[in-house]
């Protein structure tokens, strides 16, 4: 096995576990959390996979990707997070409830 | 009693559920990767074939700003939003801090900020030859702001009035430039070969502005310029206490 | 690149990626919130350095600055502003509100 074979493994396996996280969890910040590291699982497949190049140097255009994606993924967060605090002032919580028929 | 179990039991099977799920998906995307073709290189002979007329010397930052320059483009514009978004979502104005900062964040403040200018200065203009650009020295410039508003200096009233501008200057240079070649070259964001290399520094620099900016402001949560969201204090609250009480 | 690596090149590498899984799975399974985002930020120091060994030296840049610093501290200022809502509630009403989230150390529930 090589080393980016590894990474994108381990980018797999991160992936997996970020999306079970955010399902299961109620906690807002624990489900911006678990996207967090879902989308740097993903980064790191796609660096791994770029990585596995004949040549000396790496593939420049999945570089470029995943830094669009690092910046694009912070400001979502940013984002996110306004939002969740914005919840937590208007409803009193920032854990999700279970549907109640009301 | 019976609605707590039902409760319990319907979490746990939406908990086995999406275990069962996410396993299947991880191992079917393991076995991919597992057994992925060899690698084909002609992305990378593509690059490598055309650093001649890309105006920069770092791979990284010839298919960020020329090859594929519209990505970053939008990235810049999905920055700006994510600032607009963050404005919108807090209506109140913000207060950096209430309490007095320690002289130890002071003095750190003191000291760090002209390295902290500088080297993003540098990253900004090595970005043409070796790892950088403007998105690490924008990163570097809003841990700069980050600390400023931890020690909670306030923003002077120039500060506040051209932070608009500043913002926006990064997308609107970059969109002027694009158009600008577009009547040139008759293409948009074809850069004329001579000219790359400038053109690419002016719009990585207005980038850095822009970034730093929008990481600060993003860090600050909400709008520093108290002038403008006291204004819409009262119309915004009393659309969410409608339904509590009576204004 | 992509030669069967050494023994040292492989060491380093299985370390790193087993820090990388170990991290991610505390980090979202533990209860305390304060605790989950300083996972976090180490989280984002580790990918740091699997990028460096990928020979993605700009994006190790942009992720120890942008990922593990930027993003850290915007949780850490969210959960201090949730705890300080919920301070703020619980001295408003007097009764028993939800309990509060994120403090340092209280637990705050993991999965429900």
């Amino acid at each position: 096995m090589t080393i980016s074979l590894l990474y994108a493994l381990v980018g797999v396996v991160l992936l997996g576990i970020g999306l079970y996280s955010l399902v299961i969890y109620s906690h807002l910040v624990k489900k911006i959390l678990a996207l967090n590291v879902a989308g740097s699982g993903v980064f790191l497949f796609l660096v791994a996979t770029a990585a596995q190049t004949t040549g000396p140097v790496p593939d420049p255009v999945p570089h470029a990707m995943v830094l669009t994606g690092i910046v694009v993924a912070v400001s979502a967060t940013a984002l996110a997070l306004a939002l969740a605090c914005r919840i937590h002032q208007v409803t009193g919580t920032a854990r999700l409830t279970e549907n109640e028929p009301e | 009693m019976s609605r707590e179990n039902e409760d319990s039991l319907t979490s746990r099977t939406i908990k086995m559920m999406a275990a069962i799920s996410v396993l299947a998906l991880t191992s079917v995307l393991g076995w991919t990767v597992w057994t992925l073709p060899p690698f084909s290189d002609r992305m990378q002979r593509l690059v490598a074939s055309n650093m001649a007329i890309s105006g920069v010397e770092n791979p990284v930052t010839a298919v960020l700003l020329n090859f594929r320059g519209y990505d970053t483009l939008l990235e810049i514009g999905v920055l700006l939003l994510a600032a607009l978004g963050v404005f919108s979502a807090v209506p109140s104005p913000v207060i950096l801090s209430k309490s007095t900062p320690s002289p130890i964040l002071n003095l750190l403040l003191r000291l760090l900020l002209p390295f902290i200018i500088l080297i993003g200065g540098y990253i900004l203009w090595i970005g043409k030859y070796a790892p950088g650009g403007a998105f690490q020295a924008g990163a570097i410039l809003a841990a700069g702001g980050i600390l400023l508003s931890t020690a909670a200096v306030p923003f002077n009233r120039f500060a506040l009035k051209t932070m608009p501008f500043a913002m926006g200057i990064g997308l609107v240079t970059f969109i002027v430039v694009a158009l600008a070649t577009m009547m040139v070259r008759g293409n948009f964001l074809q850069y004329p070969v001579a000219q790359a290399g400038t053109l690419i520094l002016v719009i990585e620099a207005a980038a850095t502005i822009s970034i730093s900016i929008i990481l600060t402001i993003l860090f600050i949560g909400g709008n520093p310029d108290a002038s403008i969201t006291a204004k819409d204090e009262n119309s915004k609250a009393s659309i969410i206490d409608k339904g509590n009480t009576t204004k | 690149m992509d030669e069967f690596p050494n023994l040292a090149d492989m060491a380093f590498d299985g370390i790193l990626a087993l820090a990388v899984l170990v991290l991610a799975w505390k980090l979202l399974r533990s209860p305390n919130l304060f605790k989950a985002v300083v996972l976090f930020i180490s989280f984002g120091l580790m990918m740091s350095l699997a990028w460096v060994r990928l020979k993605a030296v700009d994006i190790a840049l942009a992720e120890a600055a942008i990922g593990a610093g930027l993003t850290g501290a915007l949780f850490l200022t969210a959960l201090g502003k949730l705890q300080r809502g919920a301070q703020h509630n619980q001295e408003n009403n007097g009764t028993h509100q939800q309990s509060q989230e994120g403090r340092p150390n209280m637990a705050s529930g993991s999965s429900d």
